[in-house]
């Protein structure tokens, strides 16, 4: 029994946390939110040298072998200073391609993502506030040897920075992902509040789609990718609101009214304290969901759902008090803390909201 | 990260499972004497005082093998290891740390063996949650000390036979938190009353106690005087492990979760009402992050890093599920929720309803939240003291 990390890990995230401070400061940050892709050349490179976006790629494929709970400590440490590489983005490609992928998609394309060369991108769902195999729109028809693709995917992750891009379509009764490279389709910016999570709205036009460049992929499979898309997104909002509670902490013991530091009202400092309940909390059903992904696949479902249920509200809560402990400074542009909120507010639906984690729970647990 | 068991903690675990086959029958089954019984096996086995070093008479037993022997108790709903819930929570673990050689000898058996209940005269009056600001006054006098004064809200107080007393020995110091002294007191003393309270679930667990020139032996001052808050953080600061309350949580919500299957709500079957659903779902949340929380902690302690003041998150968590769980139930019942036993139509026997006047038993007793956010915010956030 032990519920920690080993040594290895730690050093891994001793790295990604120098990497993060020496490489990718806020300053950075806000430079690359100020660009239509947030994306950098450099960055992503050194990311692919130290392992980072090989970590969940079998060694086979180029790749460590490691596991999602592996990739869990690096998203953490990336999310706290909130760094736009799109790392979750290659790590749920990578994930969909080894579920979905035949063995020449496999060795065509894995390595290329390890290795960094290149940048993948995968969207599922079409309806916005829907996670149901029914909300896969985007239609394929077959045609000679392959499929026809017509039609927009509103919002996929990173789609600007994507040299290939994976999108869940259907098939009369079947699902599919179709991959493409970024000069076939039509990316437009998705004009929304967090910019260090760029999303591209991807449209289609009479695609020709070969059956090489096909994935199918059954209603477990989907289920499955949008579980670990929801490890994924959980293992940075914990990193990001670990960020957002200390930043408002810290600011809590310096910012003196009435005399005294705010943090000694208990006012501000038992709502700090109940949020770091609650950040303790999601981080560890997050860290039990990672270990399920890689050790105890059936228990996912009901994991994920555990954490990603508490998360999402939690951590839109922490959002909004960051701002309302900071008070007005805290609602500036130039601080930090509303970049949090804006995270918070993009990661609560994504994969899932509270509502449709908790009613999951509830049918997992017999209700 | 591994969830498995070494060869050594699964034997362990099939020993405490073979044992609960063999030693606790049905409740229905269970003679008068069962739990005399209950209690000489367990004794035997060194699972009374099981992490109390074997020199005191305790088990060893390590963290690992501590929270099995917890889980799989409460997984059996067996009844507790030895009587006195405080002398093995803290009474015990503050002899064995600042005893003399006498005290431990004269106090720590009778513990083990359930032979005497302990109870805890902290609170005063005017002082519960600033219970360093203690006014009881103890004044030395030749080879014993006179004490005066009042405690209140003292939990067992009715049926315990030995009371571990905070008394204030100096009244001239600088901070509070000095002056403060120790004291071990049979509950038979001449001068101590006990005056029972009623709480509103109707029950006389916690008492008045007065004391009216109690003499004290000065053998039974506990370190020295002047030391007892010290004393007595440091045995509040014996954190046990909480995968116990974690099992019994969720056999509540298993218990809760029959409750929804056989309610309605407005002539529909609760359990299709998406409200009582996420309720379930949350309560489940916590008390998993609970579980997962206190399984990191332990990993922590196995590890030899120090605990800060972790151990506060899921008082937390148990505070708010103690209220809410039974709240909803109650609330679920309509007004059959609110009926008592007796009643034809009360929910369970009324056995909810019983529960959620029975709160403040967990909530209040071992620090209320609002002690439990200072704590967080203060020793772990780094926040100023109030």
């Amino acid at each position: 029994m032990n519920f920690g990390f080993t040594e290895e890990q730690e050093l891994l995230r001793d790295q990604v946390s120098r990497f993060m401070t020496e490489q990718c400061p806020m300053a950075k940050v806000r430079e690359l939110m100020a660009t239509d892709n947030g994306f950098d050349q450099g960055l992503w490179q050194q990311a692919a040298d130290l392992g980072w976006l090989g970590l969940t790629v079998p060694e086979a494929y180029g790749g460590l072998g490691l596991g999602w709970i592996d990739l869990t400590v690096v998203l953490e440490e990336t999310a706290r200073g909130l760094c736009p590489l799109p790392i979750a983005s290659q790590a749920h490609s990578v994930a969909a391609i080894l579920r979905c992928g035949s063995e020449v998609q496999k060795s065509n394309w894995l390595p290329t993502m390890a290795s960094g060369e290149a940048v993948f991108t995968i969207g599922l769902y079409d309806e916005p506030n829907w996670i149901d195999p029914q909300a896969i729109t985007l239609e394929a028809t077959p045609s000679d040897g392959g499929y026809t693709v017509s039609g927009t995917k509103p919002f996929v992750p990173h789609a600007q920075a994507a040299d290939y891009l994976l999108l869940a379509a259907r098939c009369a009764d079947k699902l599919g992902l179709v991959a493409l490279e970024r000069g076939q389709v039509t990316i437009s910016n998705q004009p929304q509040m967090d910019r260090t999570k760029p999303m591209g709205r991807v449209t289609l036009d009479n695609l020709t789609v070969a059956e090489e460049n096909f994935l199918p992929m059954s209603e477990e499979d989907l289920s499955y990718l949008t579980d670990i898309g929801a490890v994924l997104v959980t293992a940075e909002m914990v990193g990001a609101a670990e960020a957002a509670l200390y930043m408002t902490s810290d600011y809590a013991k310096e910012r003196i009214q009435f005399g005294k530091p705010i943090g000694q009202y208990q006012g501000v400092k038992h709502r700090l304290a109940d949020l770091y309940v609650d950040v303790e909390s999601f981080k560890s059903l997050l860290y039990y969901a990672a270990w399920a992904a890689d050790e105890a696949p059936d228990e996912l479902p009901r994991a994920i759902s555990l954490a990603k249920g508490y998360a999402s509200d939690a951590f839109a809560e922490l959002g909004i008090d960051g701002i309302g402990l900071h008070g007005a400074i805290g609602f500036t542009a130039e601080y930090d803390v509303q970049l949090y909120l804006k995270r918070s507010k993009w990661a609560r639906p994504i994969f899932g909201d509270s509502d449709y984690h908790l009613e999951r729970v509830a049918t997992l647990g017999g209700l | 990260m591994d969830f498995d068991y070494t060869p050594e903690e699964q034997a362990f675990r099939e020993e405490v499972r073979t044992f609960l086959k063999d030693n606790l029958p049905p409740k229905e089954a269970r003679d008068p004497g069962f739990l005399k019984t209950w209690l000489e096996r367990v004794r035997e086995k060194g699972w009374v005082g099981f992490s109390w070093p074997k020199e005191f008479g305790g088990g060893s037993g390590g963290l690992i093998e501590q929270a099995i022997l917890r889980e799989e108790m409460a997984l059996a709903k067996a009844p507790p290891l030895g009587t006195s819930f405080m002398g093995l929570a803290w009474v015990g673990p503050g002899i064995m740390q600042y005893g003399t050689q006498e005290q431990k000898q004269r106090f720590i058996p009778d513990i083990l063996d359930s032979k005497v209940t302990w109870c805890t005269g902290y609170s005063e009056p005017n002082h519960g949650s600033d219970l360093a600001a203690i006014q009881c006054k103890a004044v030395r006098d030749g080879d014993h000390y006179v004490v005066n004064g009042q405690k209140i809200w003292t939990t067992g107080a009715p049926f315990s036979q030995w009371i571990i007393l905070l008394v204030r020995t100096d009244f001239d110091v600088e901070v509070k938190h000095q002056g403060i002294t120790c004291l071990l007191v049979p509950m038979d003393a001449p001068g101590l009353e006990v005056r029972p309270i009623e709480n509103m679930a109707g029950d006389r667990h916690f008492a008045e106690v007065f004391f009216t020139d109690v003499k004290v032996p000065v053998e039974n001052r506990l370190g020295d005087e002047g030391d007892g808050w010290k004393v007595t953080v440091s045995a509040l600061a014996n954190e046990r492990s909480s995968i116990g309350e974690v099992t019994q949580m969720f056999a509540k919500l298993d218990t809760l979760k029959g409750l929804v299957r056989n309610s309605k709500k407005q002539g529909r079957p609760a359990s299709e009402d998406p409200k009582v659903r996420r309720q379930i779902a949350q309560f489940e949340a916590k008390i998993a992050a609970m579980k997962y929380n206190g399984l990191r902690y332990l990993t922590k302690q196995i590890k030899g890093e120090p605990l800060s003041s972790e151990t506060s998150v899921n008082k937390l968590h148990r505070a708010s599920l103690e209220i809410e769980m039974d709240d909803f139930a109650v609330e679920l019942g309509g007004t059959a929720g609110v009926a008592l036993a007796g009643s034809e139509e009360a929910v369970d026997e009324g056995s909810w309803a019983k529960s959620s006047l029975s709160w403040p038993n967990v909530v209040i007793g071992g620090g209320t939240p609002n002690i439990q956010r200072n704590i967080i915010a203060e020793r772990i956030l780094g926040q100023p003291k109030d």
